[in-house]
């Protein structure tokens, strides 16, 4: 058997069923080799100890028929945890312990899962390269002065770094496959319904959607089956037979139709990227699938779409963060003055900044102009993807308009962090699943990704298309543990 | 026809606009997002849910046996009930209210227009419905238990409420105190809303304004928020109007404004302007889907709906003859039209209506009691009644034992038995007994005979004071006459 810490998610399972390895032995290991990582911060909060324990339970009665047998998994600080610190990376929510669970951990835990700690996250989810979080920003374990991408920084970062089997995290705009795609991991957005978002804090309502990140495919089909359910303790949650991704997993998509948008060919585009893209052409192609030049004549109108929609829901699902009720409270003279000394010491600049843009877009006077025409170009928007789906099943795009950037680069310029999105944001106005796998590398040696957006509900297809190429691509990343203490 | 209710200022005519924003808590076991109790005077945050204090990743769930309280509404205001509406989130931070927002209806509200019908002297009056939404109910804040801090109750923290807006419809104080006493005798009927302003179940915002009468042009009106009882109501809006008229006599101009009623100094005083009004960011709110139904869906509630206060008035007027005054008294409450059809499912109709109206409704206002805790049951009543009907006991003795059951709802069959309250009808007895009075008052009747008829009365008194009370009047009458002639 290799090293222990190398088999992906599925491996593992495999080889706890076989009683090869214990739940213990597994755990311990990325226990022990979390505690090194500290480098990294991609920690928020450790439990390491009940992970132990739980652990030892585990093998004391081995129930094998789970589907994530005695498996550890640290997961995003933005999944609500019953008696564990959940943050959100905030600082107005920094002694917050939940009474409760989020339905997408409750399906890890009632599948066996064991969780291992909360994993760093931009605040709130709102950052492309979790360098927003109060507790620190997250280093990639690439390179020692690179962001890991956000917001899910700190699951691609502890993923990445081998310091967690798989993970979950939530993609608003991006936020699974951006980091899945500098990190040289997979990410998967579920179609918006398919997995609950009761007991995840929110950012923007309307487009959260919590999914698996995952060293490969495979894995990312067995997790999104352990995560999706229908609950009715989200109105939208939907109802829908979910299907057995990981055992319907299949190479053949022989014959399928994978579009090509234009649209995302962006200006100042790099060669590297449009070489990756080229290579997957190729790969699909080998595959015996059938590629179509298509158009999406709305995807410019996608970004800022989003920077309306996504800081309007914002603004107003942040309001009860007011300093009465639970969190963090800095005591003023009277009502108003406690919410604004809490709000103001307890958020930090880029929560602020979205708070303001949303308050600003939902206005008397300005609705019209801006929540009310993002909400019909969103429509628009996703008019151009129905209407494309009647022509091809699948379309292929790069994750993202450059690999992984240096912490620090764009911390000051809202804007440019704001272009990271710009292919993954349409896929969360129109609701669909994507996701994102490891493609290549760039001239600096950085991963590259490469996104498949599919149909809704339609995960299957994608999955089996990213599985078909994951193995032409056959991705390798020489990883140098650089961060490792002893 | 009652007068206009106009207020006259220099010679000059001021007619007074009203329309009210009903704010009704809807009749349901739990809450309109969650499944929280709603039971009314619990411990302060014992009906609170983590969806109703808006902890982190909570999401509200419509609660469905709401959504059909206010569609039987609607169908109860004769107005339109919407298939497709949608909840939107109304922005204001506040103390007691967790989320940040308030989760309403806006621009897509379940219930459009309607109407109501007013019975009033001067006649019937129909009042519009602009609409009728679902909203959620906000906390309370006290600030007179702990002097340097507010504490905040979230019992009520999202119940459900009916926001039932009216169109500028209404003209005067009384016109406004039979509106609400409608709406709630139509939500009583419905059970959709128990309609208790001291609890707070009915409350509503009053929307004023003046005109000078004959003008066809709506003056700039002033809205007086939250009072919760129609005396004071009536109190605001008379206040209001008067102001108003005052200032704009004065050639001054009424600023929009939202105001507040104190009841203690009886005035309504500035709460905000219309510049200082809040900018509510009103949008959908997207943790919930567009709320949308069938016909089937409302035709099956349309089949739960009972028969309504106007329907009753008609069918009591046309079937039992009443008048359209009497019939109103009689459904305005459902309970007191369940009770006068108890009592009339074995009684006189006209005789049940006068016994309810009269001496039932004197009796319960006496002891402040509500006619489901009347002291005399239906059944009794109805006994009684009957008693007074076959001639077993006069109107006056039957008053007497009324009283009577009063005291603990005893049987009126056995009170006049055990008193031997029986009326005396037996023509042979009651002639043995005029004779007795006439024999002994021979001097009254030499008087009598001699022309003084006015002396009639006294024989009958006397005739009746002989017998006790007992004596049936109208044979002692006849009688009387006979052996006096």
């Amino acid at each position: 058997m290799s090293n222990l810490i190398d088999l992906s998610l599925s491996e593992l399972i495999s080889n706890i069923k076989n009683k090869k390895i214990s739940s213990k032995e597994v755990t311990s290991e990325y226990v022990e080799r979390s505690k090194k990582s500290k480098k990294l911060n991609s920690y928020i909060e450790e439990t390491f100890d009940t992970a132990l324990k739980k652990a030892k339970e585990f093998d004391s009665k081995p129930d094998f028929n789970k589907k994530l047998p005695g498996i550890p998994m640290a997961i995003k600080d933005l999944f609500c945890t019953k008696n564990v610190k959940t943050t959100a990376s905030s600082k107005i929510l920094n002694n917050f312990i939940p009474t409760y669970e989020s339905t997408v951990t409750q399906n890890l835990w009632n599948d066996g899962a064991i969780l291992l700690g909360k994993l760093n996250c931009d605040e709130f989810a709102m950052g492309s390269s979790n360098e927003t979080s109060y507790f620190g920003n997250v280093i990639s374990p690439i390179d020692n002065d690179l962001v890991p991408g956000g917001s899910s920084g700190g699951s691609a970062s502890a993923l990445a770094a081998k310091l967690t089997p798989a993970t979950i995290g939530t993609d608003t705009g991006g936020s699974i496959r951006q980091p899945a795609s500098f990190t040289g991991t997979v990410g998967l957005k579920p179609t918006y319904g398919s997995c609950s978002r009761y007991g995840i804090v929110a950012f923007a309502s309307s487009l959260d959607q919590a999914g698996p990140m995952t060293r490969n495919v495979k894995d990312a089909a067995l997790l999104l089956e352990v995560m999706s359910s229908f609950d009715n303790k989200d109105s939208t949650s939907v109802e829908f037979k979910r299907p057995m991704y990981s055992k319907d997993l299949s190479k053949d998509i022989k014959g399928k139709k994978i579009g090509i948008p234009k649209e995302y060919r962006v200006d100042g585009m790099s060669e590297e990227i449009e070489k990756l893209w080229e290579d997957g052409k190729n790969y699909l192609k080998d595959c015996g699938a059938e590629i179509i030049d298509i158009s999406l004549p709305h995807t410019k109108f996608a970004l800022p779409t989003y920077y309306i929609v996504a800081p309007a829901e914002a603004s107003s699902n942040l309001a009860r963060y007011d300093g009465v009720k639970y969190g963090f409270r800095k005591e003023g003279d009277n009502l108003i003055d406690m919410y604004e000394k809490t709000r103001s010491a307890g958020f930090g600049d880029e929560v602020k900044r979205r708070i303001m843009i949303g308050t600003y877009v939902l206005s008397s006077g300005y609705y019209d102009a801006y929540y009310l025409k993002a909400q019909k170009v969103r429509r628009l928007i996703k008019n151009d993807f129905n209407n494309i789906f009647q022509k091809v099943d699948a379309i292929l795009t790069p994750s993202t308009p450059s690999s992984a950037f240096k912490v620090g680069d764009k911390s000051n310029n809202p804007v440019s962090m704001y272009l990271n999105d710009i292919f993954t944001v349409p896929v969360n106005l129109a609701g669909l699943p994507g996701i994102s796998i490891p493609a290549g590398l760039d001239k600096k040696g950085y991963p590259l990704g490469l996104q498949i957006i599919g149909k809704s509900f339609d995960e299957q297809n994608i999955l089996n298309i990213a599985y078909s190429m994951e193995d032409k691509i056959n991705f390798k990343f020489n990883l140098k543990e650089w961060w490792m203490n002893d | 026809m009652t007068k206009d209710y106009l207020i006259e200022r220099n010679g000059k005519k001021y007619e007074v606009v009203i329309g009210l924003e009903v704010h009704a808590q809807v009749l349901s076991e739990s809450k309109l997002f969650s499944t929280s109790p709603t039971k009314f005077g619990s411990e302060p945050n014992t009906q609170v849910s983590l969806v109703d204090a808006a902890f982190p990743g909570m999401l509200p769930v419509i609660n469905e046996f709401c959504i059909k309280q206010a569609i039987k509404t609607g169908i109860g205001l004769n107005a339109k009930i919407n298939n497709k509406s949608i909840f939107d989130r109304k922005n204001y931070f506040y103390a007691d209210l967790p989320q940040g927002y308030q989760i309403s209806q806006y621009k897509d509200p379940i219930v459009g227009e309607g109407s109501v019908v007013l019975d009033l002297s001067s006649g019937s009056k129909t009042v519009g419905i602009e609409r009728l939404h679902l909203e959620q109910d906000a906390g309370k804040s006290i600030h007179d238990i702990d002097p340097k801090n507010t504490l905040v109750d979230l019992n009520r923290s999202g119940v459900a409420l009916m926001e039932i807006v009216s169109k500028p419809d209404l003209r005067s104080p009384e016109e406004v105190n039979v509106y609400i006493k409608k709406l709630r005798s139509i939500m009583r009927y419905l059970g959709t809303c128990d309609g208790n302003m001291q609890e707070g179940s009915l409350r509503a915002d009053v929307n004023v304004s003046v005109r000078k009468q004959g003008d066809d042009k709506y003056g700039t009106r002033c809205e007086i928020k939250n009072v919760n009882s129609i005396k004071f109501m009536q109190m605001a809006i008379e206040h209001e109007a008067n102001r108003q008229v005052d200032i704009l006599e004065e050639g001054g101009k009424i600023d929009q404004e939202t105001r507040l009623f104190d009841t203690k100094k009886n005035e309504t005083r500035s709460m905000r302007s219309k510049e200082d009004a809040h900018d509510y960011r009103y949008f959908p709110d997207p943790d919930l889907l567009p709320l949308e139904f069938n016909n089937d869906y409302v035709d099956s509630i349309k089949k739960e709906i009972p028969e309504l206060p106007d329907q009753k008035k008609s069918r009591f007027i046309k079937k039992f003859n009443l008048s359209p005054y009497e019939a109103n008294i009689l459904v305005s409450d459902l309970d007191t039209s369940k009770y006068f059809e108890a009592v009339i499912e074995n009684s006189d109709v006209k005789l049940s209506s006068n016994w309810i109206t009269g001496q039932l409704f004197a009796l319960l206002n006496e002891k402040n009691l509500d006619i489901t805790s009347s002291p005399i049951s239906a059944k009794n009543l109805s006994k009684l009644i009957n008693l007074i009907k076959d001639g077993t006991i006069s109107g006056k003795i039957a008053k007497t034992v009324f009283e009577m059951m009063a005291n603990g709802d005893k049987n009126p069959i056995d009170i006049v038995k055990e008193k031997g309250l029986k009326q005396q009808s037996d023509p042979k007895e009651l002639e043995k007994l005029i004779e007795k009075v006439i024999n002994e008052n021979q001097d009254k009747v030499k008087e009598y005979k001699s022309g003084k008829e006015k002396l009639f009365g006294f024989f009958v008194g006397q005739a009746m004071k002989v017998s006790g009370g007992k004596a049936n009047p109208q044979l002692v009458n006849e009688i009387l006459k006979k052996k006096l002639k």
